[in-house]
C-alpha cells in the first residue's frame, strides 16, 4: 500500500499548467491588470447589489421639490436631476443596464463569431470564401446609421431588440479573428490525427480546436464587452438606445446636451461620464493584459 | 498597377449594388410615404389612391428600386420632410463643413500619430514606448462622446478658450475674418478627433519599425559601418512610413462615421449632425440618403487605402 502511494507521489501532476492556466499565472505578475480587475469587480458588485436593493419607484417618481439639488443637499450624495430623482441610485441602475447590454451583446456576437469562424476556418474552400465575402461586406456598411434606422423602425422596441440589433452588426470582427486562428490550427498534427481516427468534424471543431484557441476567445470577449458598452451608451446618448424610461449611462450623459445643464448642473451627467470612462478603460486594460499574457511572443 | 486598381474597382461594384438594395429596403420599411403630412382626414381616399399611383408606390418593388436608382443618378434624393427642401441641397450645404473638419482632423492625426509611432518603435521596450502604447490602447477604449463632452466642459465652458457651438461666429466679417472664425470653430473638435484616431497609426508604425530593424538590409548597413542615426532615418523609417500612407483612406472613413458624435457634441452643422437631427425628427428621406452616402464614402475610403497600398508596395499587386 505504501509503495503504491509513493509511486503516485512522484508522478507528474495530471494537469500540467497549460492554456488558460498559464495565462492566469502570467496575469498575476501584471499589477495594472490586477488593479483593473479589482475596479471592474467593485463596479459589478455595486451595480448588481444596487439593482436588487433600489426600488423601481425611486427611479420613476418625480419629486419637484427636490429638483436639481446639488450634491449633498437633502441627503442626496450626488445630487438630484431635473425631476428630483437621486443621481446616485440612477447611476447604479444605469450602469447595471449598460453593462448588462454590453455583456449580452458580447455573448451573442462571440457565439455567432465562434460558430461561423470555426466552421469557415475548418472546412475552408468555397464555404470560407463565401463567408469571408459576407464579412467583408458587413465591415463596410455604415453600421452606426443602420443601427439607428433599425432602432427607430422596429415595432415594440425594447432592450431585447436593441441587443439583437447591435449584435447583428457586431459579429464580423470575432468571426475574422477566430477563422484565422482556426486556419492555422487545422494544419496541426492533432487535427490530422483526429481526422484519421474518424472523429466527427463537429467534435474536432468544438471539442479539440476550440479549447486550443480558448485564451483568444476569452480575450476577444472581454474587449468586446468594453466595446459594446461604448456602442450602447453612444446610441443612448444620441437618443437611439434604451427607451427613455430605462436608465443607462448614455441617457444620463445626454443631459450634457443641454447647454445650461452641462455647465451649471455638472453633477447630473459628469458622474455617469466618469464612471463610463473608468469602466471601459479598466475592462480594456484587463483585456489587453490578457492578450499580452496569452501571446507568448509578447512575453518579456 | 492599373490592373490591380481596375480589379479593385470591379470588386466594389457588387458591393455598391448590394448596399443600395439594403438601403432601399430599409427605406421601404420606414413608416410613412412622401406625402405624409400633406394628407388630411378631409381628403377623399380616392384622391390619396391617385396620388399614390402617380408616384408609383403601387408598382412592383423592383420597378420602384430601379426608378429610385435612376433618380439618384439625376441627383433627386427626395424631399426633406423636416426642412421642406430637396435633400440634395440640404446635404450639399452641410457636406463642406464635415469635409473641412475631417481634413483638418486627418492632418492633425498624422501630425500626432507619426512622431509617437516613430518614438515608440525607435525606443522599443523603454518607458517611453510603454507609455505611448498605453496611450494608444486607452484612446481606443474610450467612448468618443465622453471624451468630447469632458473636453467641451473644460476648454469650452470653463476656460472659454474655444467656442462651444456652431461652425462660424455670427459677427464674423470679411474674407479673412470669416475663414479665421471657421478655423477657430474647428480647432477643438479636430484636435480631439485626432487624439482619438491615432491608435492605428501608432501601433502600425511601431511594429513596422521593429520588424524592419531586423531585416537583412539593416544588418548590411550596420556591417558597412553606417552610423546608427542614418540607418534609422534613411533606411528603417523610410520603409516603415510608406504603408502608413495607406491608412489615409480608413482614417477618412472613420472620421466621417465618427462625425455623428463630434458634431452632436459641438453642435457643428455638418452631415453627422444632420443625420442625428433627421432621425430624431423622423425625416426618413434625408436619413436614407445619408446612409447611402456614408456607405459609399466607406467603400471609397477602403478603395483609396488599397490603391495607395498597391502604389507604395508593389508586392501586393496582381498581374
Amino acid at each position: 500500500m505504501d509503495k503504491v502511494s509513493d509511486t503516485e507521489a512522484v508522478t507528474i501532476p495530471a494537469n500540467p499548467p497549460s492554456g488558460f492556466k498559464v495565462v492566469l499565472r502570467e496575469l498575476r505578475h501584471d499589477k495594472g491588470a490586477i488593479v483593473a480587475v479589482v475596479v471592474v469587480a467593485l463596479i459589478l458588485l455595486t451595480t448588481i447589489i444596487g439593482g436588487f436593493v433600489i426600488p423601481h419607484s425611486d427611479l420613476v417618481d418625480a419629486n419637484i421639490l427636490d429638483r436639481l439639488g446639488a450634491p449633498g443637499v437633502n441627503g442626496h450624495i450626488l445630487g438630484t436631476d431635473s425631476s428630483g430623482r437621486d443621481i446616485l441610485k440612477y447611476l447604479i441602475v444605469g450602469a447595471r443596464n449598460s453593462i448588462g447590454i454590453g455583456v449580452s451583446v458580447a455573448v451573442i456576437t462571440e457565439v455567432l463569431g465562434i460558430i461561423i469562424g470555426i466552421t469557415a476556418g475548418y472546412f475552408g474552400g468555397i464555404l470560407d470564401e463565401v463567408v469571408m465575402r459576407v464579412v467583408d461586406f458587413f465591415m463596410v456598411l455604415p453600421t452606426l446609421l443602420m443601427i439607428i434606422i433599425l432602432v427607430t423602425i422596429v415595432p415594440n422596441f425594447n432592450a431585447l431588440s436593441l441587443i439583437l440589433i447591435i449584435s447583428s452588426f457586431g459579429w464580423m470582427g470575432t468571426t475574422r479573428l477566430i477563422r484565422s486562428a482556426v486556419l492555422s490550427q487545422s494544419e496541426r498534427d492533432y487535427v490530422a490525427a483526429a481526422k484519421t481516427s474518424g472523429t466527427p468534424s463537429w467534435k474536432i471543431m468544438f471539442g479539440e480546436v476550440m479549447p486550443n484557441i480558448s485564451s483568444l476567445i476569452i480575450t476577444d470577449f472581454v474587449l468586446a464587452v468594453a466595446g459594446n458598452i461604448g456602442v450602447e451608451t453612444g446610441l443612448s446618448y444620441l437618443g437611439f438606445g434604451l427607451p427613455p424610461d430605462t436608465p443607462s449611462l448614455g441617457t444620463m450623459i445626454a443631459y450634457a446636451n443641454d447647454p445650461d445643464l452641462i455647465l451649471n448642473s455638472p453633477w447630473m451627467w459628469l458622474p455617469a461620464a466618469l464612471l463610463l470612462l473608468v469602466l471601459t478603460l479598466s475592462i480594456n486594460a484587463f483585456g489587453n493584459a490578457l492578450r499580452r499574457a496569452a501571446d507568448s511572443r509578447q512575453r518579456t | 498597377m492599373w490592373k490591380t486598381i481596375l480589379r479593385r474597382i470591379l470588386i466594389m461594384i457588387p458591393q455598391i449594388l448590394l448596399l443600395s438594395v439594403i438601403v432601399f429596403f430599409l427605406a421601404k420599411l420606414m413608416p410613412g410615404d412622401p406625402f405624409s403630412g400633406q394628407i388630411t382626414p378631409q381628403m377623399d381616399p380616392k384622391q390619396i389612391d391617385s396620388l399614390r399611383r402617380q408616384l408609383g408606390l403601387d408598382d412592383p418593388l423592383w420597378t420602384q428600386y430601379f426608378r429610385w436608382i435612376g433618380n439618384l443618378f439625376h441627383g433627386d434624393l427626395g424631399m426633406s420632410y423636416a426642412y421642406k427642401r430637396p435633400v440634395i441641397s440640404l446635404i450639399a450645404e452641410r457636406a463642406s463643413n464635415t469635409i473641412w473638419l475631417s481634413l483638418f482632423a486627418v492632418i492633425l492625426t498624422y501630425l500626432i500619430g507619426v512622431p509617437l509611432g516613430v518614438l515608440a518603435g525607435r525606443f522599443k521596450g523603454t518607458r517611453l514606448d510603454s507609455g505611448i502604447s498605453l496611450y494608444a490602447y486607452s484612446v481606443m477604449a474610450i467612448p468618443s462622446f465622453v471624451f468630447y463632452l469632458i473636453a467641451l466642459l473644460i476648454f469650452g465652458y470653463q476656460l472659454k478658450w474655444f467656442p462651444t457651438t456652431g461652425s462660424v461666429a455670427l459677427d464674423a466679417s470679411g474674407g479673412v475674418g470669416y475663414i479665421m472664425s471657421r478655423l477657430y470653430h474647428m480647432v477643438l473638435p479636430a484636435i480631439l478627433q485626432a487624439f482619438l484616431g491615432t491608435t492605428g497609426i501608432i501601433l502600425y508604425l511601431r511594429s513596422g519599425i521593429i520588424d524592419n530593424s531586423i531585416e537583412d538590409y539593416v544588418r548590411t548597413a550596420r556591417a558597412k559601418g553606417v552610423p546608427e542615426k542614418v540607418i534609422f532615418n534613411k533606411h528603417i523609417l523610410r520603409n516603415s512610413l510608406l504603408p502608413i500612407a495607406a491608412f489615409m483612406g480608413n482614417t477618412i472613413t472613420g472620421l466621417i462615421s465618427g462625425s455623428l458624435f463630434v458634431e452632436s457634441v459641438f453642435s457643428y452643422p455638418g452631415m453627422g449632425k444632420l443625420a442625428v437631427d433627421a432621425m430624431t425628427t423622423r425625416d426618413y428621406a434625408t436619413m436614407t440618403s445619408l446612409t447611402l452616402l456614408f456607405g459609399f464614402l466607406t467603400l471609397l475610403g477602403n478603395l483609396l487605402s488599397d490603391i495607395i497600398m498597391s502604389i507604395v508596395d508593389p508586392r501586393i499587386r496582381v498581374e
